[in-house]
């Protein structure tokens, strides 16, 4: 998720509350400056710091901040090199990570990229997580971002500190920098003799921090560290079961709080008996929240918490409340109705989002159209690490210590819920247990720093899986509807596109019931086909609970559809699917859907230096292809499927089998995926990240489906939310990585939309089923394919 | 109630109520925070802990049934298999997020300690109570069959 495609600044409604507008304004405030943090040779005076130990331990490593004299004066963002690295003595390199590890191994990649033009040697090196603090920039660890915003920034602070222990050598032997070389944590003079960064660290803490034209990036032949398969500097700890997650914050003196929430969004208490709850050993009172108003926003979403001296008795507390609640607005929301509503509205025409040539008289021409209507419900993120905070207050300071991917939208959240200053509110990162964008929303946070100062000792939110199941923000349920118009040769000369979803912006904006930009953004707008006559529409739907992003958020979808209709096209042609991928695809270009009538924001990157390149985006389906060895005789039963989709300035093709016995009981042998994201820090993790997100896809596809009723989720834990275990992944799975010198994508999020649509297409080949439905395996399927086709196909 | 539990072998007297789920008592109560809290429902396995050598999901299991019993969690884990496990995990680079990890490697271990070359079948089975929703799966199957191998 890109901010961008958070209702941010030009995607607000203009009616939007301060709240949002502020909690927005966070979360776009430190724009992506591509020229990094060296503007002039003026502007930063501290030197290297020598470390004098270091304060409170943090996730697998230490919080040195408080040992950081000067750090007021980077209020603002413009972080330096200091900031990031810093050289004791001993010869430690101690970097900080101002992103949140989740499990994408940000702090790995990281450390490469500064470690590497620092030139250290990496068994030196230590890290330690950030606070949540305007001074490093922008910390929003989402919309597959980190490397994408940080990569170039990173270097030139790794190389300016390098130029730093260069200088100071050269000030200690008297001698002209130029004959002064850094080399894996030691200085050499041409003379030979040399001094050790430890050795220099002092002497370079009273330098400048050289101009930009005075720092040299290295070549990419020389990295040492950048684009080679590093391993984790979090898995030691974590097969140990150490390291700190925002679940396992334990502080002195604190107590545990569960909270019982509306089970309808803008719900409220209506009647509270809690005195057979106050019976329970170990419960020690309840503290009533807030009700929540519109729009919903980070705020905590009410309901009253159960205090107690563990979280086992929290639990029974919160079992023997008597509450009545008060439904509110959103109690006639029926996911099963609202799938009818929603596809109502795709059949007709919507607002116009792109408009090339002449769709419709296209398809009238057409010599055969066919037309297609797909659905993918409501999904919950389901990180196995349920949100957790910790919050205690020291007058009227707030310190808060949990998982969150945004923390300084959790700072800005929790000083607006309680009414403080920012600059009173603490936020401390520790390890996310998943995060997938459910950690960007900050509700928890605001609910433990609300609750810590009624109960006036430090008291850790616990979220359980039920929590986490029933009051996430939900990746938004949609319909689509596709026509697509074929001349003789059966090639596509025209295509509609209409889509129907409630908009993330509704969560911020209240009553928001079409989107703007933003959503449309994510495979629908920037779909590059080589089609003459094509038309992308987007309808009304409203919202009804709190509609968030999800890792790859509205691609998810949209390339489920785009991705599927590509093959029902080829298959109305009577052609081969890849073939017929790659001709709809068409010839090498760059594509710009701003020169359309889109409003295109490239998900925060520069068009410029990350075109949408069709050549990119035929290479990986090709590559995908040459793996699974496509076109291969198959076992009876064995389909093979293929999509592609471009998010987050990555393209990602993936290639599933799948195999369908008799009783229609699925399995899928083997995964191919290809990656094209540029420049990659870590190839092995980048490989971890295809598998995981394939996964994700794949879990949301087969099994995944949040329903509501009466305006509640009825789905509470596993496994009526049914997420892929085991026995029912992919037995293989092949990443290739498309080698590549082109500015870092993004690696997170883009290979999840390709998965969906890649396993619906291979069961159409295996079985001649067509998915338009997800999940595959709804709650009536009970884990078998439909004996025929369910789905409408008009021809 | 007072009651004294076998943790890694070392005992600890808690003050809890019988109907207290292990994993609470080790988490909140000892500062045990290796194995984790996924489910609440024996579902996940996120916190599977040994009891007297055989996996147990702790969110389940209450603590009036452990005493005089064995527990071991992730912090207590050792022998051989479970050196070959970690190994194997590091060597491949398994966890993602690592919230799962605990549980998934108690898994694996007693896995690999009832069946020295686990067969993919037996990988399914023993493995399918473990969720990991980063989606390390093909890693762990992959680090099982090198511990496996390790082991000999």
């Amino acid at each position: 998720m890109t901010r961008e495609n958070l209702p941010v600044g030009h995607d607000l409604d203009p009616g939007i509350t301060r709240y949002a507008s502020d909690l927005l304004l966070n979360l776009s405030q430190t724009k992506h400056d591509r020229r990094g943090f060296l503007k002039g040779s003026s502007a930063f005076i501290l030197g290297l710091f020598l470390l004098q130990g270091s304060p409170a331990k943090a996730a697998g490593g230490e919080n040195l901040l408080s040992a950081i004299p000067d750090l007021e004066r980077f209020q603002g963002g413009e972080a330096t090199p200091h900031l990031f690295i810093q050289i004791e003595a001993d010869e430690t390199i101690r970097i900080v990570c101002h992103l949140s590890e989740m499990g994408q191994q940000i702090w790995t990649a990281v450390a490469q990229v500064l470690v590497d033009e620092l030139d250290a040697p990496w068994e030196n090196v230590k890290i330690e997580q950030a606070e949540g603090h305007p001074r490093y920039g922008n910390q929003n660890t989402d919309g597959s971002r980190s490397i994408r915003y940080n990569f170039e920034r990173l270097r030139w602070m790794g190389a300016a500190m390098r130029a730093m222990l260069e200088e100071a050598a050269a000030k200690t032997w008297k001698v002209p920098v130029k004959d002064c070389e850094a080399e894996l944590g030691f200085v050499l003079h041409s003379s030979g003799k040399k001094l050790s960064y430890g050795a220099l660290a002092e002497r370079a803490r009273a330098l400048e921090v050289p101009a930009k034209d005075k720092v040299t990036l290295k070549k990419r032949e020389a990295w040492r560290a950048i684009n080679k398969p590093v391993k984790s500097l979090t898995a030691p700890s974590i097969i140990r079961g150490e390291g700190e997650f925002g679940q396992d914050v334990r502080v002195e003196g604190m107590k545990y709080a569960v909270i019982a929430r509306p089970p309808q969004l803008f719900g409220k208490i209506k009647t509270l008996d809690d005195s057979e709850a106050l019976k329970t050993t170990g419960v020690e009172r309840t503290v009533k929240l807030p009700s929540l108003e519109p729009p919903a926003a980070f705020k905590p979403l009410g309901g009253v918490a159960v205090i107690a001296s563990d979280t086992w008795a929290a639990i029974k507390g919160r079992r023997a409340l008597k509450i009545e609640w008060e439904a509110g607005p959103n109690a006639g929301y029926d996911s099963k109705a609202f799938e009818q509503k929603l596809m109502e509205e795709v059949r007709k025409p919507g607002s116009a989002k792109l408009v090339r040539g002449d769709v419709a008289a296209a398809l009238d021409a057409a010599s055969k159209t066919i037309a297609a209507e797909y659905y993918v419900p409501h999904q919950a993120h389901s990180a196995m690490e349920p949100p957790a905070v910790m919050a205690r207050w020291e007058g009227d300071k707030v310190i808060c210590r949990g998982c969150t991917q945004s923390p300084q939208s959790a700072r800005g959240n929790v000083a607006r819920v309680c009414n403080i200053p920012e600059e009173n509110v603490t936020i401390e990162v520790t390890w996310l247990g998943g995060g997938f964008g459910r950690k960007s929303k900050a509700d928890h946070f605001a609910e433990a720093a609300l609750i810590a100062r009624e109960v006036k000792a430090p008291v850790k939110v616990v979220w359980t899986r039920e929590d986490a199941t029933q009051h996430s923000y939900y990746h938004s349920v949609s319909a689509q509807r596709l026509e697509g118009g074929l001349d003789k040769d059966g090639k596509c000369v025209a295509l509609l596109h209409r889509t129907a979803f409630p908009t993330i912006a509704a969560t911020f904006s209240y009553g928001q019931d079409e989107p703007r930009w933003g959503d449309l953004r994510q495979g629908a707008t920037d779909t590059p086909f080589a089609v003459p006559n094509m038309q992308v529409e987007s309808g009304k739907a409203d919202a009804h609970v709190r509609i968030g992003w999800m890792r790859s958020v509205a691609n998810i979808y949209h390339a489920f559809a785009v991705q599927s209709f590509a093959a029902e096209l080829a298959h109305a042609a009577g052609k081969d699917p890849l073939a017929y991928l790659l001709e709809l695809i068409g010839p090498p270009r760059l594509f710009d859907p701003n020169k359309e009538g889109a409003e295109y924001d490239n998900y925060g990157s520069p068009m410029e230096d990350y075109p949408i390149d069709t050549a990119r985006l035929a290479g990986v389906v090709k590559e995908a292809a040459k793996m699974a060895d496509w076109g291969r005789k198959l076992p009876e039963g064995h389909g093979l499927g293929v999509a592609v989709h471009r998010s987050f300035a990555s393209y990602v093709a993936t290639v599933v089998e799948v195999a369908v016995d008799e009783s229609g009981k699925l399995s899928i042998p083997g995964v191919w995926s290809a990656i094209d994201a540029g420049t990659v820090v870590n190839p092995n993790h980048v490989k971890a990240q295809v598998e995981g997100g394939t996964i994700f896809g794949l879990s949301n596809a087969l099994f995944g489906e949040i329903t509501a009723k009466d305006g509640a989720i009825v789905q509470r834990n596993f496994p009526e939310w049914r997420v892929m275990r085991m026995n029912e992944a992919p037995r293989t799975m092949e990443v290739s990585i498309i080698a590549s010198t082109a500015p870092p994508g993004g690696v997170g999020e883009p290979p999840t939309p390709p998965a969906a649509p890649a396993l619906t297409n291979a069961i159409f080949a295996a079985t001649g089923q067509r998915i338009r439905r997800l999940p595959v395996f709804d709650a009536s399927r009970r884990d078998r394919l439909p004996a025929s086709n369910e789905s409408k196909q008009s021809e | 109630m007072s009651i004294t539990l076998t943790i890694n072998g070392t005992p600890h007297t808690v003050e809890a109520e019988p109907d207290t789920p292990l994993l609470w008592v080790l988490r909140d109560h000892l500062g045990l925070t290796g194995t984790k809290f996924g489910c609440g429902v024996a579902q996940c396995g996120a916190c599977t802990v040994h009891v007297d050598g055989k996996t147990r999901r702790s969110c389940v299991t209450p603590i009036s049934t452990l005493s005089g019993k064995q527990i071991t969690t992730i912090e207590g884990l050792e022998g051989p298999e479970a050196d070959a496990v970690r190994e194997a995990w590091l060597d491949i680079d398994v966890p993602q997020c690592g919230y799962c990890q605990a549980g998934q490697i108690m898994a694996a271990v007693k896995l690999l300690e009832k069946q020295r070359n686990p067969s993919d079948e037996d990988i399914d089975l023993g493995m399918s109570g473990n969720i990991c929703r980063c989606g390390t799966y093909m890693r762990i199957r992959a680090a099982i069959k090198q511990a496996a191998e390790d082991l000999g």
